[in-house]
């Protein structure tokens, strides 16, 4: 047919840079340049501390993406495990040498860069999970008996982030693997089964929750409860993204944000300074902007003539998608305050590598959409 | 191949199904910002303006109290305060702790702190201690870098600088209680004082002045970033009085001296009037009150002390103190005698000591008798037989209208609070109090000033003013000029009229008064001024506390000086000066004092030298006492 399927995927550098989709690039530059414009507004009109760091982690993130990108789908795909049990590893190594930030064991310091093994987890699982289901064919897909070992992996990664304790990231880890499941081709009654197990758990799992998680929900349910405490923050992200109207109160105006009104308005709650500031034509617009890398996401994976690109390509699109809801959700108090940042725009470094490197994965599975790869990762099989 | 085509069109249909569930959530999110951005927008606005904008009241200084020279009775002072910020200190016990090592901090203090460190925001302020020296504000200013979390705080209090000299004119301020508040938010300000008693109560409109405000911009913990809008309040005006600072130090001082072998100071009251316009030169009740005391919060022990205290400090005896005005009341028995023509200066009656009402005998204080007296004499050498004979001819009704007349029995209104109206009774009284008709032996009673009849020191001085000035009607008062703008008697005070008393009766009652002081056998010949041209009139009043018994009687009337301190006769001394020029008027009344010619008739004279000596008209040429109006405040 064409040239892509003579050479199955096989291509040289150079002709790996043509196939970048740049028109992702340049959407994936749109909301990190928006991300500079906020910081450099939360910091009252001041490059620093923020706009600058985070316009040079984009820059060393689209470095990661481009890498990542470059390197062979099968590559990736042969070392899914490995790099599966080495993010378990570093998710194990938190519980002893890890410290304390923000009151939760998760980073991991390596000397010169602190990691959070949870947020490099959410990529690994999504690789291991792709590959799994890849070796796996349709009709054993309905053997109950073949969901045993994807399941330890979720369970394992899982059990680990929740410990810490982080349930946010314990809760994307599942949502996120269970969109591979479902796109793996899971049967629906499977996944009927285990929502009705998760209700009938709710109970149990309330008993396991620590005072501050409960403290949350209590508090999401009905933010008056303690309106100076865990209540305070999506009390006064309302009033800010209220304030905000139609039009929004202009950039640098908004009055919440820069009197401190709105907590961790440079991380987590960047998305009610901007909606304060640009109203809700600014925010819908940011979430078209997000909407649209979605769709190209999905694209890609759709595009995919391999399980393990689209699956991975899907699995990675969601967790996007997951970051991107639930802290949106979460400011304006659709769901309780966990700790999750806004992709692109939220001021932090791991959240950013992490995004940029499942984004370079999913550029991979782009350049190398034709590639065919055998159920146990040959790519000779026709 | 053909198993991964099966693969990738499952996956193709799921997709559409994933993609579309994100999609609605996506489309929740935009229906959620419409819902808060816009349908509810109006009311976010609101609350995020309540958030920003923070209404401050700006407290007006308080004006000041000033003499008739404009010295200053009353003022601001600056005081410190040592507040404790939680949030700014990791731990307040240990800042607390430090702070006592400079400043001494009681448990009970310590736990009140602690305890509203608990219940308020940590970024308010905590008053530890209140009215702190420059030196203990400066030492912890010095040790502030030890002590993190701790503010001082600038504030001003009231100052007294004459204390219990002044206190029951100038009364006291303190904090606002709940029945005070009237809407007015100044009142709801944390540590504002109005006044509580005398003058700072009266004027307290006037003093107060009107508060500003600033808006200012707070960020989230309430710390001032920048000011929005400042609106100035009107400062508090000052209040000058008419009353002489130094002849007032004096006046008090001098009641306040322990009287014979009593060493406390006496149980009384002093007022002394310019008998022309009215105007209060001095007036003080004794014992008195520190009212600083009151600004700095009173000890509880401190507060028992005063209000059981058998001499009433806290009570202003010159405004609110009722005393039977005994023999001082003559003078209105006699001119309403004169005035009905019942008597003339010849008329005599003869003192045996005492007279016969039915069976009832009605004893003179002489207990020989004075022989034959006429109004001169009686007056001179204060006969009860005369006076027991002119009442019962002249009648309760004639004697209780004169006695309105010259301002007795009603409130005087002057400004300030609290003041009594003394009782002057009538038939109808009677019968409506005690049930039973009036008796004429009261009448008799009344002739002498006992019986039921009360007044205040403020009202004898009154009288004796209007005995002195030929009639007219002069009001007290202490604010200069009258009743201030602001004040609570917004009317202008009015020209005092004439009570339409005949010159030629005033001036055989001042003749009378001044042979009391200055004729041999007058009552208070000792009390005399010897000072030429300084010379008094005056007369004097001994009051019976309690009833002296037939067998007493019998027995020999006991000497004062051998009963219980509150059984003794009350002294009164009613007097006016110069008597060629009459121009102040005074009152002295020492409850239990013994004897108004020997206790309370020197009081009396001390203190009218003493105003006479300060007189600004005085020195001017001799003319009169009207030539030199620059100080007098009837204009």
């Amino acid at each position: 047919m064409s040239r892509d399927l003579a050479h199955k995927g096989r291509f040289s550098l150079g002709e790996k840079i043509l196939h970048i989709n740049w028109f992702l690039v340049l959407l994936l530059s749109l909301p990190a340049a928006v991300g500079v414009g906020m910081l450099f507004s939360a910091a009252n009109g001041d490059m620093q501390p923020w706009a600058l760091r985070h316009a040079m982690r984009f820059a060393v993130g689209l470095g990661v993406m481009f890498m990542v990108a470059m390197v062979d789908i099968r590559l990736w795909m042969r070392y899914a495990y490995v790099f599966f049990a080495a993010a378990l590893l570093m998710l194990a190594a938190v519980e002893i040498i890890g410290f304390v930030g923000m009151g939760a064991q998760r980073w991991i310091n390596l000397g010169f860069i602190s990691l959070q093994p949870s947020e490099i987890m959410k990529i690994a699982l999504v690789l291991a999970l792709a590959r799994y289901f890849h070796s796996i064919s349709m009709e054993d897909i309905g053997r109950p008996t073949i969901l045993i070992p994807p399941l330890v992996m979720v369970a394992m990664p899982a059990l680990l982030v929740l410990r810490q304790p982080d349930l946010g990231t314990a809760l994307m880890l599942i949502a996120t693997s269970g969109v591979v499941f479902f796109m793996a081709g899971v049967r629906a009654w499977v996944f009927l089964g285990t929502a009705t197990a998760a209700l009938a758990s709710l109970p149990v799992a309330w008993e396991v929750l620590h005072d501050y998680q409960r403290d949350r929900v209590l508090t999401f349910l009905d933010p008056s409860r303690d309106p100076l405490g865990a209540g305070y923050h999506i009390t006064q992200s309302k009033i800010a993204l209220g304030a905000g109207g139609l039009t929004g109160k202009g950039f640098m105006q908004g009055s919440q944000s820069h009197l401190n009104f709105l907590p961790e308005k440079q991380t987590d709650f960047i998305f009610t300074m901007l909606a304060e500031e640009f109203g809700m034509l600014g925010g819908v617009a940011l979430i078209g902007l997000y909407t649209l890398i979605l769709a190209f996401g999905f694209a890609i994976a759709v595009r995919s003539r391999n399980q393990f690109g689209r699956l991975a390509a899907i699995g990675i699109t969601s967790t996007f998608f997951l970051y991107v809801f639930i802290n949106i959700a979460m400011v304006m108090g659709l769901i309780p305050v966990v700790g999750v940042p806004l992709p692109l725009i939220s001021y932090g470094g791991t959240a950013m590598l992490t995004l940029m490197f499942g984004f370079g994965l999913i550029m991979s599975v782009y350049i190398h959409r034709d590639a065919v790869i055998g159920p146990r990762g040959s790519s000779s099989e026709l | 191949m053909h198993r991964d085509n099966d693969r990738a069109r499952m996956f193709s249909r799921r997709a559409v199904l994933l993609g579309g569930g994100q999609a609605a959530l996506l489309a929740t999110l935009v229906g959620r910002m419409y819902y808060l951005q816009v349908i509810e927008a109006d009311r976010y606005a609101t609350l995020a303006e309540e958030n920003r904008i923070s209404l401050r009241l700006l407290p007006p200084p308080r004006g000041r109290v000033l003499d008739r020279h404009g010295r200053v009775l009353a003022e601001n002072r600056e005081n410190y305060r040592v507040l404790v910020v939680a949030e700014q200190t990791r731990d307040p016990n240990a800042t607390l702790d430090g702070l006592a090592t400079i400043i001494p901090i009681s448990d009970h203090e310590r736990q009140r702190v602690l305890r509203e460190i608990s219940r308020k925001r940590s970024f308010v302020p905590i008053t530890v201690k209140e009215n702190l020296s420059w030196e203990d504000m400066a030492r912890i200013e010095v040790n502030a870098p030890d002590l993190p979390g701790v503010v001082i705080d600038e504030g001003q209090t009231r100052f007294y600088p004459y204390g219990p000299d002044l206190a029951h004119l100038l009364g006291y301020v303190a904090a606002v209680s709940e029945a005070e508040q009237t809407g007015d938010a100044l009142l709801q300000l944390p540590g504002f004082r109005v006044g509580k008693a005398g003058l700072e109560k009266v004027y307290d409109l006037t003093l107060r002045g009107s508060g500003g405000t600033s808006q200012v911009e707070v960020n989230a913990v309430g710390r001032v970033i920048q000011e929005v809008e400042r609106k100035e309040g009107q400062p508090g005006a000052d209040v000058p009085l008419t009353v002489d600072l130094e002849l007032q130090r004096f006046a008090a001082g001098r009641l306040a001296s322990p009287i014979g072998d009593d060493p406390l100071p006496p149980s009384g009251a002093t007022v002394v009037l310019d008998i022309h316009s009215g105007a209060v030169m001095a007036m003080a009740s004794s014992p008195s009150f520190d009212p600083n005391a009151f600004n700095q919060g009173l000890s509880n022990e401190d507060w028992r002390a005063l209000i059981s205290n058998p001499r009433a400090p806290l009570a202003d005896k010159a405004i609110a103190g009722q005393y039977a005005p005994g023999s001082t009341f003559k003078m209105a028995v006699a001119l309403a005698a004169l005035e009905k023509g019942i008597v003339n200066s010849e008329s005599e009656v003869w003192c045996g000591g005492h007279t016969r009402l039915g069976n009832a005998r009605f004893h003179c204080w002489k207990r020989g008798g004075h022989g034959h007296v006429n109004l001169h004499e009686a007056i001179k050498q204060s006969c009860d037989v005369y006076f027991y004979d002119l009442a019962r001819r002249t009648g309760i009704d004639r004697i209780g209208a004169m006695a309105l007349r010259l301002g007795l029995g009603r409130q005087l209104d002057i400004d300030l609070p609290g003041e009594r109206g003394g009782l002057i009774p009538t038939r109808e009284w009677k019968l409506a109090t005690a049930g039973t008709p009036w008796q004429i032996g009261e009448t008799l009673i009344a002739g002498i000033g006992q019986g039921f009849l009360l007044a205040t020191p403020l009202q004898l001085a009154v009288m004796t003013a209007r005995l002195a000035n030929g009639g007219i009607a002069v009001r007290p008062h202490l604010a200069r000029g009258g009743p201030l703008q602001s004040g609570p008697n917004q009317m202008p005070r009015p020209e005092p009229e004439s009570l339409g008393l005949v010159p030629a009766h005033l001036r055989m009652i001042r003749d009378a008064m001044t042979a009391v002081v200055n004729h041999r056998r007058g009552t208070a010949y000792q009390a005399r001024i010897k000072d030429e041209g300084l010379r008094m009139a005056g007369k004097t009043g001994t009051v019976q506390v309690r009833r002296i018994t037939k067998a007493e009687r019998e027995a020999g009337v006991r000497k004062n000086e051998d009963l219980p301190w509150k059984d003794r006769d009350h002294a009164l001394f009613v007097a006016f000066a110069p008597v060629e020029a009459p121009r102040y008027a005074a009152s002295v009344v020492i409850e239990h004092g013994g004897s108004g010619s020997r206790t309370a008739a020197p009081i009396a004279r001390d203190i009218l030298r003493e105003t006479l000596i300060r007189d600004p008209a005085r020195g001017a040429p001799v003319a009169g006492s009207l030539a030199n109006g620059g100080e007098d405040d009837r204009g």
